[in-house]
């Protein structure tokens, strides 16, 4: 966390901070999480000097918790984010936003072919590589990778 | 009793190699022995969501010949499909009224997703591009047949092993058999690498080729497909190679007596027809073996086997 006296982006009394994030990934969090239309205060921070990254991204969001799917997404577009708890502006608890073996209705499937993108049915991948992030389909068995990942709305 | 009693057949790799081998021993015998009712009192639905005339009448031969009773369509025209009815109904109406569901769709991974929605066992008979797991077992039964065993073989894959599934499917069985791969084809068709690291990943070798020749000498089992004209962008490619995986009786001069062709059909002109008369053509019987390899799959899922 940064030093309080020098905060670049302010400190939120209860909420989520989304920490270390890679700088081209900010806006793309923002958008999966759907944090346009959320009604609190989301404080954003990018290309920030940052010890571990060089440069990362951050993002406060006033008076949210994520789900476990959410943590997911954030996974999947910004691996080895950190996701901070705040409580009274103190951290209630860390942790590294870790990508799932399976993934489930949070990213639609790349082969406009698949049974998933012509009826209401949701998706669901294993998750075959980490590093390069590449998730097979559980139903048409073929690959989405991080260039090809759409996220259902 | 089977222990593939109750089970869907969606993909190739669902089923063990032990399994494998349990199918095409009940296969063995319905091909001594093919008329056997043993499903009388069983209704097998077959949804064909395309037409594909050959795999259909295989079915239907297999499941009339079992002495069950068969529902269905062969194509989705003038069906409730046609005014917009959606894959999930269909098949929790059709599982109401039969015991088993044979499926052929178009969309791909629509075989898995109609199992999970259906009451009954469901037999994939082809999900687009995706699998067409009958097929390759069919395939397995061929070589088991002609050659007395599945292990230690050498297996020569031609032509589009790109977009080809029956080719992808039948390395990934395959593999459990400790088959050396000979992969011909051009060079924009070549086997995909997330096969090849299935080849890899059992610890077994590949060799790649662009020239038919290079392979006949050392191949147990030649298994040909064809080479489509629409895969090539340009017109002159596709006239450059296509010739080179043409598969014709002069060349089967020095190959091994016990090398057997086969082919997935329909074929166009990849193997001419002076290949048929000869000793080492087998793709007429491989469609025949279809049927009692059918017979099986269906048997043993219903419980009969």
């Amino acid at each position: 966390m940064e030093n309080k006296k020098e905060m670049v982006v302010s400190a939120i009394e209860n909420g989520t901070v989304i920490d270390h994030i890679p700088t081209e990934s900010v806006y793309q969090v923002i958008r999966i999480l759907g944090l346009e239309n959320y009604k609190d205060e989301v404080l954003i921070g990018n290309h920030l000097a940052s010890g571990k990254l060089g440069r990362k991204g951050i993002v406060k969001i006033k008076n949210k918790h994520f789900t476990k799917e959410e943590i997911s997404k954030i996974a999947l577009v910004a691996p080895s984010a950190s996701i901070i708890d705040i409580e009274g502006y103190k951290v209630a608890s860390k942790f590294t936003a870790e990508i799932p073996d399976h993934v489930e209705n949070i990213v639609r499937c790349a082969n406009p072919k698949c049974i998933t993108n012509a009826e209401v049915v949701p998706t669901r991948f294993d998750v075959v590589d980490r590093e390069n992030l590449k998730l097979r389909c559980h139903y048409c068995e073929k690959f989405t990778t991080k260039e090809t990942m759409k996220f259902a709305e | 009793m089977s222990t593939l009693k109750g089970r869907n057949l969606i993909s190739i790799t669902d089923f063990s190699k032990q399994e494998y081998i349990e199918v095409l021993d009940i296969a063995e015998g319905f091909e001594q022995n093919p008329k056997q009712k043993i499903l009388s009192d069983k209704v097998v639905a077959t949804l064909f969501f395309e037409p594909s005339t050959r795999t259909r009448l295989s079915f239907e031969s297999a499941a009339n010949q079992l002495g069950a009773r068969i529902i269905g369509f062969s194509d989705p025209g003038g069906t409730s499909v046609q005014k917009g009815e959606t894959l999930h109904d269909t098949i929790v109406m059709v599982a109401s009224y039969s015991d088993l569901i044979v499926m052929r769709n178009p969309k791909e991974g629509s075989a898995r997703y109609a199992s999970e929605v259906s009451s009954v066992p469901l037999i994939n008979a082809g999900d687009g591009a995706n699998q067409h797991p009958t097929q390759c077992m069919l395939d397995l039964y061929s070589i088991r047949k002609t050659q007395g065993t599945l292990e230690n073989l050498n297996i020569a894959m031609v032509g589009d092993l790109k977009y080809g599934r029956t080719v992808h499917s039948l390395v990934q069985a395959m593999c459990n058999f400790n088959a050396t791969f000979h992969l011909v084809s051009p060079t924009e068709l070549k086997l995909p690498s997330s096969v090849k690291m299935s080849i890899k990943n059992a610890g077994l070798k590949y060799y790649q080729y662009t020239d038919l020749k290079d392979v006949i000498p050392t191949a147990d089992i030649i298994y040909m497909t064809r080479v489509q004209r629409e895969r090539f962008p340009d017109p002159m490619e596709y006239e450059r190679v296509k010739d080179s995986c043409i598969l014709t009786a002069p060349m089967l001069q020095g190959c091994k007596e016990n090398m057997r062709i086969l082919h997935p059909l329909p074929r166009v002109n990849e193997i001419t027809t002076d290949v048929d008369s000869t000793p080492y053509a087998y793709y007429f019987q491989q469609a025949q073996n279809g049927v009692y390899v059918r017979q099986a799959l269906m048997a043993a899922i219903l419980g009969a086997k």
